[in-house]
């Protein structure tokens, strides 16, 4: 199945133009409304079948997948590795033919490689939405971060967002980057130089080598998960020198030139890269961005299944449900 | 015993007439072979009516040079027969135009005793393809621990030693393998790479490994060894052999360490003068590799290195893997490609198309100096010498098409890829190993 608006699947932003990441956003809009309703279903993606084939642990994530296919009326179909054929030494190409074979419609994955998204889509029929793929891209996850700036700065373009802490093994700042610069916004990472990429600059990004001078830059700033299963191997000295460095602190906040939007991805360790009070504060709109993920995320199911870009279509026939 | 007679090729032997051939040796000429060895090289051989009894091939338009030797090849045998066998291997090089091979010890067992040796040349001779000469181990299991018995290894027909597929971490193990190689006149042959410094790594660490979201490997953590490696070379007088150089940092060090004499040899890829980096966009896991594929920069010192030799031969560091194998995430996937057939013809392509090597020099880089280098029979036509001979197409214009590789492996990232120049007669020992066509 092709989309003619976004092609057949959804593996990164990196590869989107302007005009399809425009419309995601246009088309999360309206499906916004959808989960404001009693109830909360339209029949866009009925007699669609689609698995959720979740190789990582991910709770948010998938279960604001299954949101949006429930509430598209999708029929959905969730597989973890535990319990499968992938503990039994299955292949991932064997595990997608195989789900081929039944004839399903979407598949939603989550794969601690890089490119194993890609690598399913060019090899099944069925459209394939990346979920996170290693270190690569987590594309619903950026489109979901834009929603929610655009929401509140009614733009894009102009806007300076910092992506701060590890750069290196997030997924998401990678799919931010490209998004965010494509739709005409700056873009600063920030973080110790051990966990920004080399070369990282060579995607037109600043380098902001301090969380003092993000603050000072930028107008929002998208605070990282400090992978903690990465401490191990000596990229930080400790949690604790991390805090003091480089942790967003109501301190450091208050002496920004003006409010910061906050936004994190989650999950957060709390007094770590970012504090409760933060977090938690009258900025931060990390909530808003778990409710606009369904939007995003019922957009981009509806746009691959080769729904219309015209959304008023598809919400009249919701109301009808 | 009848003979062969080449006829009218343009002949190259770059072991005569100093650095590349002299004048007369490169110019049109016949090569008799008999009994074997190299009887004759000469203009208009025998008359018009040629050397009674000979078998007369006419290589008018082709070239005519020693056979080409690759130092560094993975034969899988014993242990991985499905990959590729002793016999597999040298029919793949035969197409190439290789007469012999050296065969780096990481099969299973490890090519660690002189049990496998053996195994390893009787294969070989029941094959009847190409001269294989196994590569011992340094250590045995190739576990980084303990010297492999260099000896024995010897005795029984290795011709270097080497951990390839393993770097050797321990400085006191490789200064004691190089100084104890000295007794018996062998190469030590090094895997350059840092561990602690790649680990994890699955290409070249740049750009390209930022936007895939890929971990990188540095070229640090290849250069660190060379720089070691060197030293203790320099330390022990011993003859260190760095395999596969990719790097522009290891191909300066290299040129100041031979400047300063130090017994150093190095040999690189045709995929590390070829390709890039961005040969892994896609994941394209036939591009997965170590070292891995390089930025422009380190490929061009590569090719500058093999024009001045401060490289001094091309080896193909042919590994077979599955399909199955390649077939997953960029992240599993085995490292390695073949090259055993198309290392003439990406050689001809790269290097001498754009001008950077005459043929000359070409096959100086791929038989005369490799031969030298690991103290080979062949690399040169002068008569007596073994009949160990190659003649190719320098014009021929071809397609990779893997599906007919003679190895029992595909994974190649040059499929599809239009190549100029292809061997079409590989002789070894005075008998017809291959010939295009057949």
């Amino acid at each position: 199945m092709t989309s003619a608006a976004l092609g057949k699947d959804l593996i990164g932003l990196e590869h989107l133009t302007p005009a399809q990441l425009e419309l995601i956003l246009d088309t999360a809009e309206p499906f916004k409304e959808v989960s404001e309703r009693p109830i909360k279903k339209v029949p866009a993606l009925r007699g669609k079948t689609i698995v959720n084939l979740f190789f990582e642990p991910s709770t948010r994530t998938r279960i604001s997948f299954e949101f949006a296919e429930k509430r598209l009326s999708a029929d959905t179909v969730n597989v973890s590795p535990q319990g499968s054929s992938v503990s039994k030494g299955e292949t991932l190409v064997d595990t997608a033919r195989n789900l081929e074979a039944m004839r399903i419609d979407m598949v939603v994955i989550r794969h601690g490689a890089s490119g194993a998204a890609q690598f399913l889509g060019s090899r099944i029929r069925s459209n394939v939405i990346n979920a996170g793929d290693g270190k690569h891209e987590h594309p619903t996850q950026a489109l979901l971060d834009m929603l929610t700036l655009r929401d509140h700065f009614g733009r894009l373009a102009g806007l300076k967002v910092a992506i701060c802490g590890d750069i290196l093994h997030s997924r998401v700042a990678r799919s931010n980057i490209w998004g965010l610069l494509k739709l005409g916004a700056q873009v600063g990472v920030c973080g110790p130089a051990t966990l920004l990429p080399r070369n990282i600059e060579a995607l037109g990004v600043a380098v902001l080598p301090r969380i003092e001078d993000a603050i000072q830059w930028a107008d929002a700033l998208n605070v990282l998960r400090l992978q903690l299963e990465r401490m191990q191997t000596g990229f930080i000295p400790s949690l604790r020198e991390y805090n003091r460095v480089f942790g967003v602190t109501s301190e450091r906040l208050a002496r920004a030139p003006k409010d910061l939007l906050i936004l994190h991805p989650g999950p957060m360790n709390r007094g770590v890269e970012i504090d409760s009070d933060v977090a938690d504060g009258p900025h931060s709109v990390i909530l808003p961005q778990v409710t606009n993920g369904v939007a995003v995320r019922m957009a981009v199911l509806y746009l691959l299944a080769g729904g219309a870009p015209d959304w008023a279509q598809a919400a009249g026939r919701g109301e009808d449900h | 015993m009848s003979g062969i007679l080449i006829r009218g090729g343009q002949v190259i032997d770059p072991s005569r007439g100093g650095a590349v051939a002299d004048a007369a040796a490169n110019g049109v000429a016949d090569v008799y072979l008999l009994d074997g060895r190299v009887e004759a090289v000469g203009r208009n051989l025998g008359g018009a009516s040629g050397i009674a009894g000979a078998m007369v091939v006419d290589a008018t338009g082709q070239v005519v040079c020693p056979g080409l030797i690759d130092v560094h090849v993975h034969l899988r045998e014993p242990g991985q027969e499905d990959l590729e066998t002793v016999a597999s291997g040298s029919m793949a090089a035969a197409a190439g135009g290789f007469t012999a091979v050296c065969a780096m010890p990481n099969t299973d067992p490890v090519c660690d005793n002189q049990g496998v040796v053996g195994f390893i040349k009787a294969q070989a001779q029941r094959a009847g393809k190409a001269r294989v000469y196994p590569i011992g181990a340094i250590s045995l299991g190739q576990r980084g621990q303990q010297l492999a018995e260099f000896g024995e290894l010897v005795g029984a027909g290795a011709v270097a030693v080497s951990d390839d597929g393993k770097p050797v971490v321990s400085s006191h193990l490789m200064r004691t393998a190089l100084e104890y190689a000295k007794t018996f006149g062998i190469p030590v042959a090094d895997h350059c790479e840092d561990p602690t410094l790649s680990a994890g790594g699955v290409m070249h660490e740049g750009l390209v490994a930022t936007r895939l979201g890929l971990k990188g490997i540095p070229a640090a953590a290849e250069e660190i060894m060379v720089a070691r490696d060197i030293l203790l070379a320099e330390l022990t007088g011993g003859h260190v052999h760095l395999c596969h150089m990719s790097t522009r940092g290891s191909v300066e060090l290299i040129r100041r360490a031979k400047e300063r004499g130090i017994r150093v040899t190095a040999e690189a890829t045709p995929h590390h003068f070829s390709l890039t980096d961005l040969a892994c966009e896609g994941y394209d896991t036939n591009a997965k590799m170590n070292p891995p594929l390089r930025e422009a920069e380190d490929r061009e010192a590569i090719r500058q290195a093999l024009r001045d030799g401060t490289i001094d031969v091309i080896a193909t560091d042919h590994a077979p893997h599955h399909y199955d194998a390649k077939e997953r995430e960029f992240d599993d996937a085995p490292n390695g490609i073949i090259g055993l057939e198309t290392a003439l013809g990406l050689a001809v392509t790269e290097l001498v198309e754009s001008g950077l090597l005459t043929l000359p020099e070409l096959v100086k880089r791929m038989s005369t100096l490799p031969a030298r280098v690991f103290g080979l029979p062949g690399g040169t036509l002068a008569p007596g010498a073994p009949a160990d001979v190659t003649v190719f197409d320098p014009t021929a214009q071809w397609t990779v098409r893997p599906d007919e590789s003679f190895s029992k492996s595909r994974n190649t990232p040059f499929a599809g890829r239009e190549l100029t120049g292809r061997a079409t007669l590989t002789i070894v020992r005075g008998q017809v190993v291959y010939q295009r066509g057949d």
